[in-house]
């Protein structure tokens, strides 16, 4: 993936792509403000939200052995799976004990950001998306752009397009007459996923809360097509990130609170489903847990990022972010895009590595919209700024880069009066000559500036030398 | 406090400052020991660097009752930053400086209504004018409407509602030039918010964003003009 500022030039090109975007993300912003500020204690709600979540990554090795022995009384398998490619195994062997070579899924990050779809495909396993969302994009053969509404960047004519196109090669085939009239696109999906649903013998979900007490998963959706995947199939695997975990169901209670009206704009979502380990008789009669870590605990010891584990996945913070609205989320080279991709994969990942992960601290105007929506109050550009600190320290030693040679020289020119008054005098003078010479092209970085704004004029003298001469004195 | 992007480019926003405090019977000094608030290093992610700067900052600003800036982004940094640069430095003699400064330290707006209590200033400016909030003022400084108050009491003035008032301008500090095609996008959007107000004069109350969105206004040889709250304020009308 190239960095930011190049991938989100490319998206800036897309005119379809911003005006899909700016017309989506505004009309779910609108929705949102309109449902909490119906609720008089949100500040309240947020606090406490951010409360359980922190006193549960402090003791979080404590309350994952309680998850564990709870899933376990009540009948479930449990995994720990350090990285992504042992997540992928447990899934892979559990589908190949049962002898299937397709999987249903709900709509799950944690199962993307480890690659499943793809790790089951190179054996030979297909895993079918089921979210209305996901199928576009699966179908499409595209990445989500959006954690809740992946498919944001697309609209109605498009979906149809993909639906007549790929649909059959991955099922039942769309209708031969099918328009982009939205009640007939969702009814093309409702056909070709139901054949799915009563086919499928084994389905893969993630889980937006894992309940220590009673050892029970949750997952929270808008069209109760997870909840077919949790109760039709025979075998149920979970992949589910160490950090969703909450001690009790009264810390639920705030999620379930927090999370719909942030991330749907809406006051409940339609359906949460609830499941504890197996029941005898009802719903799938294997359930196994993988729990994830793949750099939560390398996430966790950053005692600045760490709050970014809070995330609940809700998605208002891309709602909000003037650079999401415009660059769309595949720019950001990750699952987890907009602003909580911007902290979460480095944070993930490591800085200091690769040019892609240390570009996306910087992929923010540090306007504060997302820390001011966030329900669990992540403070999204103070870890910015934290983790771009982190991507400088990682350069420092060896040839310094444009960058560090001016932030150097105006820190040294900063750090003395006398200097700064003589730069200052400097530039101007440089500034007036340039002015006068009407030269066009400046270089780096006054030529990042110019490409589309013009510089303000050089004053004839800067402030401080009429403050010396007239200023104090009248 | 003088901010450095002021100093050199902006000194007409200085001048007014100073004549707008003094018209208001505010005994008003310039340090000449200040530079720059760190802001840059800082948000670019250059702590180290930050230090000296932040303590040239309160060198120069020990001993006064108030400090006044004509930025509520420089304003946010002082009060929000300067801290975690000398925690950073391991420094407990700056950390005490940072924590006797840093709360002194005022937007202009918040000082005009809070701690002299005035709404109106005397100002009289007789043009259409639109308001842009800047984000590091709404969200930083929670400023709320002081700097809408204060234009409403200026004569002449007619005050245009900003459409999407709230959403940010793009320039962000170094993120201008890290990622400037997508700040040129976003303030392409806000001027053209602008225009839609048929507003003569877009004021805010942060140089840089008005250099980021006046540039693009300029670039559109849009007809808009910026102007810092502060000019607006200082203005009497009388040729
Ligand atoms: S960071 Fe906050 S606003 Fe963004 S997705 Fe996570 S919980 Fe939601």
């Amino acid at each position: 993936m190239p960095a930011f500022p190049q991938a989100a030039r490319e998206a800036l090109g897309n005119a379809q792509l911003r005006a899909n975007l700016a017309h989506a993300t505004g009309t779910i912003r609108a929705k949102r403000a309109a449902v909490v500020a119906e609720v008089e204690d949100w500040e309240e709600l947020r606090l406490a939200g951010a409360a359980i979540k922190d006193a549960t990554l402090l003791r979080l090795d404590e309350h994952l052995l309680r998850l564990e022995a709870a899933l376990q009384a009540r009948g479930a398998l449990v995994h720990w799976a350090r990285d992504a490619a042992e997540a992928c195994a447990v899934v892979a062997e559990v589908a190949r004990a049962h002898g299937v070579d397709e999987v249903v899924k709900v709509k799950s990050m944690a199962t993307q950001e480890i690659g499943l779809n793809e790790a089951l495909a190179a054996e030979g396993i297909a895993a079918w998306e089921t979210d209305l969302a996901e199928l576009i994009v699966q179908l499409g053969d595209d990445l989500p752009s959006h954690i809740l509404v992946p498919a944001i960047h697309r609209n109605r004519a498009e979906i149809r397009d993909i639906f007549a196109r790929a649909m059959g090669a991955a099922g039942r085939p769309a209708p031969a007459d099918l328009t982009d009239d939205p009640a007939r696109l969702a009814e093309a999906a409702r056909l070709h996923l139901r054949e799915k649903f009563l086919r499928a013998r084994v389905a893969v979900s993630g889980a937006n809360f894992a309940v220590a007490d009673t050892g029970t998963l949750v997952v929270v959706e808008s069209e109760g097509n997870g909840r077919m995947c949790l109760t039709l199939p025979e075998v149920l695997v979970s992949v589910v990130g160490i950090e969703k975990v909450v001690p009790t169901w009264s810390g639920l209670e705030v999620f379930l609170q927090l999370l719909p009206r942030s991330s749907t704009g809406e006051r409940m979502n339609p359906y949460t489903s609830t499941w504890t380990g197996v029941t005898p008789g009802d719903g799938p009669q294997e359930v196994h847990v993988v729990l994830l870590d793949n750099g939560r605990t390398r996430a966790l010891a950053d005692e600045v990022g760490r709050q970014a584990l809070r995330c609940i996945r809700c998605s208002a913070c891309l709602n909000v972010c003037p650079v999401y609205e415009r660059t769309g989320g595949h720019a950001y080279g990750s699952v987890y895009p907009g602003p909580i991709g911007a902290i979460l994969n480095p944070l993930l990942r490591g800085v200091g590595q690769d040019a892609q992960t240390d570009s996306l601290p910087y992929a923010s105007t540090l306007c504060g919209a997302c820390f001011e929506v966030c329900p669990v109050r992540i403070d999204i550009p103070e870890v910015l700024v934290h983790l771009r600190s982190q991507v400088v320290d990682a350069h420092r030693g060896g040839l310094p880069r444009p960058e560090a040679v001016a932030m150097r020289g105006g820190a040294w020119a900063f750090a003395r009066p006398r200097r700064w008054a003589f730069v200052e005098r400097a530039g101007g003078l440089l500034g007036r000559a340039v002015g006068r010479l009407g030269v066009r092209r400046l270089p780096w970085p006054a030529s990042a500036w110019t490409r589309a704004r013009d510089l303000p004029p050089v004053p004839r003298r800067p402030f401080r030398s009429w403050w010396l001469r007239e200023g104090s004195r009248s | 406090m003088v901010t450095c992007l002021g100093d050199a480019l902006f000194p007409d926003v200085g001048r007014a400052t100073v004549s707008l405090l003094r018209r208001l019977g505010v005994g008003v000094e310039v340090p000449t020991g200040q530079t720059c608030c760190a802001q840059p290093m800082v948000n670019t992610g250059y702590l180290e660097e930050a230090v000296p700067v932040v303590r040239t900052f309160v060198e120069a600003f020990a001993g006064y009752d108030a400090v006044v800036a004509p930025s509520g982004s420089c304003a946010g940094s002082v009060r929000h930053q300067h801290a975690l640069v000398a925690r950073r430095a391991g420094d407990p003699a700056l950390a005490e400086a940072v924590a006797r400064t840093a709360p002194r330290v005022h937007e202009l707006s918040e000082f005009l209504t809070d701690v002299l209590g005035v709404e109106d200033v005397g100002a009289t400016f007789a043009h259409r004018v639109t308001y842009h909030p800047t984000c590091h003022s709404l969200r930083l400084l929670d400023v709320g409407d002081r700097p809408t108050r204060l234009l409403r009491a200026v004569r002449g003035l007619e005050l245009l509602e900003l459409p999407h008032a709230q959403e940010c301008c793009g320039f962000g500090g170094t993120f201008a030039v890290k990622n400037a095609d997508t700040s040129v996008v976003i303030g392409q959007d806000k001027a053209r918010h602008v225009l839609d107000t048929g507003a003569e004069v877009l004021v805010a109350s942060d140089s840089s964003c008005l250099m980021h969105v006046g540039g693009i206004l300029s670039r559109q040889r849009a007809g808009v003009r910026v102007m810092h709250l502060a000019e607006v304020l200082a203005a009497t009308g009388s040729p």
